[in-house]
């Protein structure tokens, strides 16, 4: 039960700190994306804020050998680059201009009665479903 | 390029805002607070360890709605794009980051946080398009 109190705060806290900033603003996400025309710096602020506090924290964390409430800190999968990764951030990109959406703000703006919102949110689900549930290679065979 | 709406300071408060609410998910789960990673894995998992995952959704979707109830007059919300726009960039968003392994908050916030190098070339990567997309959509189109 305080797992599942930590990470609804934890949601509320972020969700808090997207409208406090305006990410939550898509006019706002493309100012600061318009670098050519009417920029307006203030999500590089927002980005610095938020890279700091938690960059604290994280390094702060070293010292323990498990979290507060788990067992373990579940580290991000030591992945090398590839093209994967470059591709999906360019596309993810190409998406967040066309419409000043990134995932968090879009979940924190759903409840602002603008149906265009949940258009954004169900494609983007949609869109989420055929690299996660795309045919993996077994790392078992099935016949010896 | 002129500066314009620049607001320095709330966007330096709210950012910290959100380094801290994935300090306390990172300090009390051991959990990367990253919203397409988050998403994605309730979505396709159904079976996993989930009730986590579903409640920091729910606290997002929650803080939008505090904010309507307590102070719709301080919420700023403008969209430009239309539907159709909205589908495509939707489809965009979710498949780059499922395939990119992560978005503003788990490369952008938490992975630069950590210093991590592929979070950084990410970052720059959706920046970078990022830009470019609002050149071609606002100036060239």
């Amino acid at each position: 039960m305080s797992r599942v109190l930590a990470a609804f705060l934890s949601g509320l806290l972020f969700g808090a700190g997207l409208l406090v900033s305006q990410m939550s603003n898509p006019a706002k996400v493309i100012g600061f994306l318009d670098i050519t025309g009417s920029w307006d710096p203030s999500l590089a602020f927002v980005m610095a804020g938020a890279v700091a506090v938690f960059g604290v924290a994280y390094f702060s964390s070293k010292r323990r050998t498990a979290p507060l409430l788990a067992a373990q800190f579940a580290m991000p999968s030591l992945r090398s680059f590839d093209l994967r990764l470059v591709a999906g951030s360019l596309i993810f990109g190409v998406g967040w201009g066309l419409s000043g959406f990134c995932p968090g703000p879009a979940l924190v703006s759903c409840a602002f009665g603008d149906s265009r919102v949940w258009v954004f949110v169900a494609a983007m689900i949609l869109g989420m479903l055929p690299y996660r549930l795309r045919p993996r290679p077994r790392s078992i065979p099935s016949q010896a | 390029m002129t500066i314009v709406d620049f607001t320095p300071l709330s966007a330096l408060i709210g950012g910290a805002f959100v380094g801290l609410a994935a300090a306390l998910l990172w300090w009390t789960l051991g959990r990367i607070a990253g919203v397409s990673n988050v998403l994605g894995s309730v979505i396709t998992e159904p079976a996993g360890d989930n009730a986590w995952r579903i409640a920091f959704l729910a606290g997002l979707l929650v803080s939008g709605l505090t904010a309507m109830l307590l102070a719709p007059g301080a919420v700023h919300f403008e969209l430009k794009a239309g539907a159709g726009q909205l589908v495509i960039a939707g489809l965009l968003v979710g498949f780059g980051t499922q395939l990119g392994g992560g978005c503003t908050s788990g490369h952008g916030v938490c992975g630069v946080g950590r210093l991590s190098m592929r979070s950084v070339v990410a970052t720059l990567c959706f920046m970078a398009s990022g830009m470019l997309t609002v050149f071609v959509v606002g100036h060239l189109l």
